[in-house]
C-alpha cells in the first residue's frame, strides 16, 4: 500500500505541475482526492490492513493527501497569477487617448463676477437685498436727489411706463427702500438688471447690471467708505491692486467720488486695457447726501453713511478679456463653455 | 469743455508739466478727459525766402525755388503753387520735417529735379483762413513781412498750445469757464487767482437807455436781461491773439463782434448775443414765450417751428432770438452793421434744456445756460465784451446799460462745524485749511463764527456737507485714511430666496446646462410667433412707453423667448447641441393701465437640443425636485393645453393641484417660427412657488438591518394607461413592507397586441426588524396583482 500511495503522490504532483488551465486543477482534485478519487479509494482499503500497519499507513495516507492539497493549492496560485499576468496584458489600453468628457454646465460669466463680488461683501457683514425692476419714478429718482428737470436725468435715458413708473436706470431705488424700512444698522448691497435707452452696440446694451451698496450707521465717516471699497478691490483683483479716489458728482452723495484700480492687466505700468493711463475707473461712491436720508426718513444729524454703485458688464469684459458686449446676450454654447 | 493752457496761465500760475497737471486738477475734482497739443506733430518747418524762380523743364505747372532758409547753404525746392514771387518770405519744410497730420517730407525726385523739402500753405500747419486771413485761398503762406530766416515757423506763428479736455459734472456750472477752471486750479495749487480788470470808458454819444428799452414778459424764464449798445462799429477780423484763443477752444473765429462774444462765453461762461440795433424794430427787446407755431429762421438758415413753452427775444413785430438757443438770421451783425446791442441774459436752464432738445439744435450756448447760470456773472460779462470793443478800437461803447433784473439773487450764508466736518471726513484737518480753502474758492469766511457767504456761482454748496467736500478734495481724497467701520456688527447673507434660487442655478450647472443671459423686454410679436391666443391674459403686458423700437417694447409675460431664440442661435451657428437655462423675471400687471408695480416672478427657463428626449429634460427637473426635497409632493401630469407645446408630449407640474410649471417638447410650429430646425425640449418653472414647496429639512433615517427581498412583474396593459396610475397601484396596495417600485421596462412591438404595451416593475419589500420570508409578502402581491387587474385591467405575463 505504501508503494500504491506513493505513486499516486508521484503522479498527482507531476500533473500538477503540468496542468495550464484551472479547469484541469478542479478535474484533477476530483480525481486525486474527490469522494470517488485515488486517494479515497486506497483508503476504503485500510480496513484489510493489520492493527500495526493502520496507523502507520494512515499516518502516510493523511501526509500524501496533506502534500497533494499544499501542491494543488501552489498550482492553482501559479496558474491564476499567470492568469492576472496575462489578464493585464490583454486590457492594456492607450492612455493618450483623450478623456471622455462628462457634461458639464457653466456659469454665465456675469453671473461668476456677481457671485463673487457679493460673496466678498457678505464676508463684509453686508446683506444681499433686491428689488423691483419696474419702479415708481420717486425711488428712481425725486427721492435720490433728483428732482424733475434734473439734467441727471437726460443723462440716464429712462425707459418710462407711465403714471409714474419706469424702468429703473440703476439699482440706487434699492437703497431707499432699504433705508425706509428704518431698520439701523445697513450694511447692504444689491445687484440687479437696470435699463438704459442706448442702442446695442458692442459697449452697449439696454439691458445691463449695477451692483449698489449701501452703509449707514452712527459715525461712519469718509475713511470707513474708503477703507471698506479698497477692501473689495484687493479681494476681487488682487491683493496688490491699488485704489485711486478722485472727486466726482452724484446728485445722491456730498462728497462724491469715483474710484479707479490699477489695471489688472499691467499693474498700473500702462497699457492697452487701461489706455496708458494705469488705472481703470470702477465704480461711483459717496458719503450719502444728507437730503437722501431726510427723505427716506433718517436723521443725518445721527446717522451718516456711504454708497457705492458699479456697472457689472465692465468688470466681466475687463476680467475675461470680452470686446463685445453681444456675446454676453446671445448665449452662444461656444461662449458659454468657456467660463 | 476745451482749455487752452496758454490762456488759463493768464488768470492762474501752472508751475507743472502738463502730465502732472492733468493729475493735479483730476484729483482735486475737475476730471480731465484727455490733452491734445495743438501744432504737435509739426517739426523743422522753417522760414525761407525765395531768391530766385526757375520754370521745370518737364513739366508746365511746376517751378523750381532757391531757397536761403538758413541752412548754411541754398536749397533747391520744386512746387506747384502759383502764387510765389522772388523776393517772399515762406514756410519751408525741410528735409526730413513733419507737417500737420503727421506727414513726413523728404528730399525726393520730382519729374527729374531734386527738390530738398517743400513749401508750405497755412493748411499744411494745421491752420485756416480763419486763424490767418491774410493767407491766400490757394497757395503757399506768404509771411506779410520780413523775417528772420531759419525761425522755427510754429514758434513765429505762435500756433502751438496744449488743449485739455474737461468732463464738467453737472452741478458745477461755473467750471464751464477758463476762469472757473482758473479758479480751481488756483486752488490746487494754493496760488493767486487773477479775476481780469474790467472797466469801461464808454466814449460814445448818448445814452444805452435812450437807444433801446427792454421788457421781460416771463421773468421765471428770463431772470435778467442787460443791454449794451455800441455806435459805428467796424467789422473785421479779430486780432490774431484773439482768434488763436477761440481756435484753440475749439471756436471757428467769424468777425470781431461775435468773436468777441464767444471769447467772453469761453473766458467768463456767460452765453452773449450781438444784435444788430437797426434790425429791433421799434429798438424795443420783448422777451416772450414764442407763440404756437410762431418760425424763426436762426443764424443756421435753417426755419425752426416754435411753441408755447419754449422763449424768445423779440421785438415788437417778430422774434429775433431763441433764448438762450440761436439768435436769428434777420438781426444778425452783418459786416455793415453800424450799431450793436450785446445781450448779456440769463435763462432757466431746464426750459433751455427742452427747447433746444425740441428744436433740435443745442449750441454751445444752450449747453451752457442748460447747467442753470448765475444771474449774478451777466454784468461782468456784457461790461467785459464792451471792454473789449475798447481795447480792440473798433467801435464806441454807449454810456450805460438796460439791466432789468426783477429778483436779484443774493449771496448766501451757511454755517461749520470742523468738528463735524472732521468727523464726516475721518480727518484731523485745520480749522485754518478749512478756512484758506473756502476763500481761495471765493468764499467769504467769518472764522469766529464759523460761517461762509456763498457766492452766486456756486449754487451747488447748500449745507454742511457740500462744504465738507470741498474740503475734503483740495486736501486730497486720497490723504483721507483709509478705515474699516467699527459700529454694530452685521451678518452677511444671502435671504432664503436667494439662497434656493443660488441652489435651483447650481443643479442645473450640474446637470450640463449653460446659463443664459436675455433681454427682459422683447416684441409683442412673439405672442403671435409662441401662438398665444389672442384673448390670452398673457398678452396683458408692461408696455414702455418710449421703446428703442417695436423689438424691444414690451415688458415679457413669458419666459420662453428668451432661450428659444438662444436656441435658435446656436441652431443657425450649427451647434449640435444646446442645453441653456436662465433664473429671470416675468412682469405680469396687476391691472392695466399699470397704476400700480407689476408682479415680477422669478422663473426657471430651461431650453435644450440635441440628442436627447423628453425624458432627458425630465430626470433634470426630478434632479431639482429632489435637491430641494420636494419629489414627494410633485405631480407629472399630461398637459394639452399650453399653445406653444406639443400637446402629446408636454407634462404640467403641480404640487397637490398647484400648477407650478410644465416641461415638454416644444411645439412643431413654434420652432418653425423661431427657425430651429430640430425637436427642441422646453422646461418653464415658477420659482417664487418652488421656493414656497422646498424643504431642505433632512432628518436621519437608520440604515437597514435586514436584507429585502424583490419580486418583477410584467403585466399587458393597454397603451394609454400611465406609468403613474400603475405606480399609484402598487403603492396603494404595497402593504407594510413596500419600499419602493421601480419601472424597468416598457416594450410595445411585434409580441405584443396593437393597442397594448408590456410594462414591468422591479418592487422591493423590507421590514425594518425581520428578514422577509415568502409569506410575509404573499398577501401584498397578491393585493397588488388584484388591484392591476381590477383597476387597469392589466394582465400578468408569464416572465
Amino acid at each position: 500500500m505504501k508503494e500504491k500511495l506513493k505513486l499516486i503522490h508521484d503522479k498527482a504532483i507531476a500533473a500538477f505541475f503540468e496542468a495550464t488551465e484551472m479547469k484541469d486543477i478542479d478535474e484533477m482534485k476530483v480525481k486525486y482526492l474527490g469522494k470517488k478519487g485515488e486517494l479515497t479509494a486506497i483508503l476504503k482499503e485500510m480496513g484489510k490492513l493489520s492493527a500495526e500497519e493502520r496507523p502507520i499507513i494512515g499516518q502516510l495516507a493523511n501526509e500524501v493527501r496533506q502534500d497533494i492539497e499544499n501542491k494543488l493549492d501552489e498550482a492553482k496560485k501559479r496558474l491564476e497569477a499567470a492568469e492576472i499576468a496575462h489578464r493585464l496584458e490583454k486590457e492594456k489600453i492607450d492612455v493618450t487617448m483623450p478623456g471622455k468628457s462628462q457634461a458639464e454646465g457653466h456659469k454665465h460669466p456675469m453671473s461668476i463676477v456677481i457671485d463673487e463680488i457679493c460673496d466678498i461683501f457678505m464676508g463684509m457683514g453686508y446683506e444681499v437685498v433686491e428689488g423691483p425692476e419696474v419702479e415708481q419714478e420717486y425711488y428712481n429718482f425725486e427721492a435720490l436727489n433728483i428732482p424733475p428737470n434734473h439734467p441727471a436725468r437726460d443723462e440716464q435715458d429712462t425707459f418710462y411706463i407711465g403714471n409714474g413708473i419706469l424702468l429703473r436706470t440703476q439699482t440706487s431705488p434699492i437703497q431707499v427702500r432699504t433705508m425706509e424700512k428704518g431698520k439701523m444698522p445697513i450694511r447692504m448691497i444689491s445687484p440687479g438688471t437696470v435699463y438704459r435707452s442706448d442702442e446695442v452696440d458692442a459697449t452697449h446694451s439696454p439691458v445691463f447690471h449695477q451692483l449698489e451698496g449701501l452703509v449707514i450707521d452712527k459715525n461712519i465717516t469718509m475713511g470707513d467708505l474708503k477703507g471698506a471699497l479698497a477692501v473689495f478691490a484687493k479681494e476681487l483683483f488682487g491683493e496688490d491692486t491699488k485704489v485711486r479716489f478722485r472727486p466726482h458728482h452724484f446728485p445722491f452723495t456730498e462728497p462724491s467720488a469715483e474710484m479707479d484700480v490699477t489695471c489688472f492687466a499691467c499693474g498700473g505700468e500702462g497699457c492697452r486695457v487701461c489706455k496708458g493711463e494705469g488705472y481703470i475707473e470702477l465704480l461711483g461712491c459717496g458719503m450719502v447726501h444728507p437730503k437722501v436720508l431726510k427723505m427716506s426718513g433718517i436723521d443725518p444729524d445721527e446717522y451718516s453713511g456711504f454708497a457705492f454703485g458699479m456697472g457689472l458688464e465692465r468688470v466681466a469684459m475687463q476680467r475675461y478679456g470680452i470686446t463685445d458686449m453681444r456675446l454676453l446676450f446671445e448665449n452662444d454654447m461656444k461662449f458659454l463653455k468657456q467660463f | 469743455m476745451d482749455l487752452p493752457m496758454s490762456w488759463l496761465k493768464e488768470y492762474a500760475d501752472v508751475n507743472v508739466g502738463i502730465k502732472e497737471y492733468v493729475e493735479d486738477i483730476t484729483m482735486s475734482g475737475s476730471k480731465v478727459e484727455g490733452y491734445t497739443t495743438l501744432a504737435g506733430e509739426i517739426k523743422n518747418v522753417v522760414t525761407g525766402y525765395i531768391k530766385a524762380i526757375a520754370k521745370h523743364p518737364d513739366a508746365d505747372k511746376l517751378q523750381i525755388c532757391t531757397i536761403d532758409a538758413g541752412q548754411g547753404k541754398d536749397l533747391t525746392i520744386v512746387t506747384g503753387a502759383p502764387n510765389i514771387k522772388v523776393g517772399d518770405y515762406v514756410p519751408v519744410a525741410l528735409d526730413g520735417s513733419v507737417i500737420t497730420g503727421g506727414k513726413e517730407i523728404k528730399t525726393g525726385m520730382l519729374r527729374g529735379v531734386e527738390s530738398e523739402g517743400m513749401l508750405c500753405s497755412i493748411e499744411e500747419l494745421g491752420c485756416d483762413r480763419h486763424d490767418f486771413p491774410e493767407a491766400p485761398e490757394y497757395g503757399i503762406y506768404i509771411f506779410p513781412e520780413a523775417v528772420e530766416l531759419g525761425k522755427d515757423v510754429v514758434e513765429l506763428l505762435d500756433i502751438k498750445d496744449v488743449v485739455v479736455e474737461f468732463e464738467i459734472t453737472s452741478n458745477r456750472p461755473d467750471c464751464f469757464s477758463i476762469l472757473g477752471l482758473a479758479r480751481e486750479t488756483a486752488a490746487t495749487y494754493k496760488g493767486e487767482f487773477r479775476y481780469p480788470e474790467i472797466t469801461v470808458k464808454e466814449e460814445g454819444a448818448g445814452k444805452t437807455e435812450d437807444m433801446i428799452s427792454v421788457e421781460i414778459k416771463n421773468p421765471e424764464l428770463c431772470p435778467r436781461y442787460i443791454a449794451r449798445a455800441v455806435k459805428n462799429v467796424k467789422i473785421e477780423p479779430s486780432p490774431r491773439w484773439m482768434r488763436k484763443r477761440l481756435r484753440a477752444a475749439g471756436v471757428r473765429p467769424i468777425n470781431n463782434i461775435v468773436d468777441i462774444t464767444n471769447y467772453v462765453m469761453l473766458e467768463m461762461g456767460q452765453p452773449m448775443h450781438a444784435f444788430n440795433i437797426d434790425c429791433i424794430a421799434d429798438r424795443k427787446i420783448i422777451v416772450r414765450n414764442a407763440n404756437a407755431g410762431e418760425k424763426i429762421v436762426t443764424l443756421d438758415g435753417v426755419e425752426r417751428t416754435l411753441n408755447e413753452s419754449m422763449l424768445v427775444i423779440a421785438d415788437p413785430e417778430k422774434a429775433v432770438a431763441i433764448a438762450g438757443v440761436m439768435g436769428g438770421e434777420n438781426s444778425m451783425i452783418s459786416e455793415d452793421a453800424e450799431a450793436i446791442l450785446f445781450e448779456s441774459a440769463n435763462f432757466n436752464g431746464p426750459n433751455v434744456r427742452i427747447t433746444a432738445k425740441n428744436v433740435g439744435l443745442r449750441t454751445d450756448a444752450s449747453s451752457k445756460y442748460e447747467k442753470g447760470l448765475d444771474p449774478n456773472m451777466a454784468l461782468d460779462a456784457v461790461n467785459r465784451a464792451v471792454q473789449l470793443v475798447e481795447m480792440l478800437g473798433i467801435g464806441e461803447v454807449v454810456p450805460g446799460m438796460v439791466d432789468c433784473y426783477p429778483n436779484k439773487r443774493e449771496p448766501w450764508e451757511l454755517s461749520y462745524s470742523p468738528e463735524w466736518i472732521n468727523k464726516f471726513l475721518g480727518t484731523e484737518i485745520s480749522e485754518k485749511e478749512m478756512q484758506i480753502t473756502f476763500e481761495r474758492l471765493g468764499l467769504i469766511v467769518d472764522p469766529a463764527k464759523h460761517t461762509v457767504i456763498v457766492p452766486t456761482y456756486r449754487p451747488d454748496l447748500e449745507a454742511q456737507a457740500d462744504l465738507a467736500e470741498e474740503v475734503a478734495r483740495f486736501y486730497g481724497y486720497d490723504k483721507i485714511p483709509d478705515t474699516l467701520a467699527s459700529g454694530t456688527p452685521t451678518v452677511g447673507k444671502k435671504t432664503y430666496e436667494q439662497t434656493i434660487t443660488s441652489l435651483v442655478k447650481e443643479t442645473m450647472i450640474s446637470d450640463g446646462l449653460c446659463e443664459a443671459m436675455t433681454y427682459s423686454f422683447e416684441s409683442p410679436k412673439v405672442f403671435d410667433k409662441l401662438l398665444i391666443p389672442s384673448d390670452s391674459k398673457l398678452r396683458e403686458n408692461v408696455t414702455i412707453s418710449n421703446p428703442l423700437g417695436e423689438d424691444y417694447s414690451i415688458m415679457r409675460t413669458v419666459s420662453f423667448n428668451g432661450i428659444l431664440t438662444s436656441l435658435a442661435t446656436n441652431y443657425n451657428r450649427r451647434n449640435e447641441q444646446a442645453g441653456l437655462f436662465e433664473v429671470a423675471r416675468v412682469y405680469l400687471p396687476k391691472a392695466l393701465p399699470l397704476t400700480e408695480l407689476p408682479h415680477e416672478i422669478p422663473t426657471l427657463t430651461v431650453g435644450m437640443y440635441g440628442n436627447m428626449d423628453f425624458f432627458d429634460l425630465k430626470g433634470i427637473v426630478e434632479h431639482l425636485f429632489d435637491v430641494l426635497g420636494m419629489s414627494s409632493i410633485v405631480e407629472f401630469l399630461p398637459e394639452t393645453e399650453i399653445a406653444w407645446m406639443h400637446p402629446g408630449r408636454t407634462a404640467s407640474v403641480k404640487v397637490n393641484g398647484d400648477n407650478i410649471g410644465y416641461l415638454g417638447e416644444l411645439h412643431p410650429v413654434v420652432a418653425k417660427n423661431y427657425e430651429i430646425g430640430t425637436k427642441a425640449y422646453m422646461a418653464v418653472l415658477d420659482v417664487e412657488k418652488i421656493i414656497s414647496y422646498t424643504n431642505r429639512d433632512v432628518t436621519y433615517k437608520p440604515l437597514p438591518k435586514f436584507p429585502g427581498m424583490t419580486r418583477d412583474i410584467a403585466m399587458l396593459v393597454k397603451e394609454d394607461i400611465t406609468v403613474k396610475e400603475i405606480s399609484d397601484i402598487i403603492k396603494k396596495n404595497g402593504g407594510k413592507y413596500l419600499e419602493s417600485a421601480e419601472l424597468f421596462d416598457v416594450y410595445k412591438g411585434a409580441q405584443i397586441e396593437a393597442g397594448y404595451k408590456s410594462v414591468a416593475y422591479s418592487i422591493f419589500f423590507r421590514s425594518p426588524d425581520k428578514t422577509l420570508a415568502d409569506t410575509d409578502i404573499a398577501e401584498a402581491m397578491q393585493a397588488i396583482l388584484n388591484g392591476l387587474a381590477t383597476e387597469i385591467n392589466a394582465q400578468l405575463r408569464d416572465k
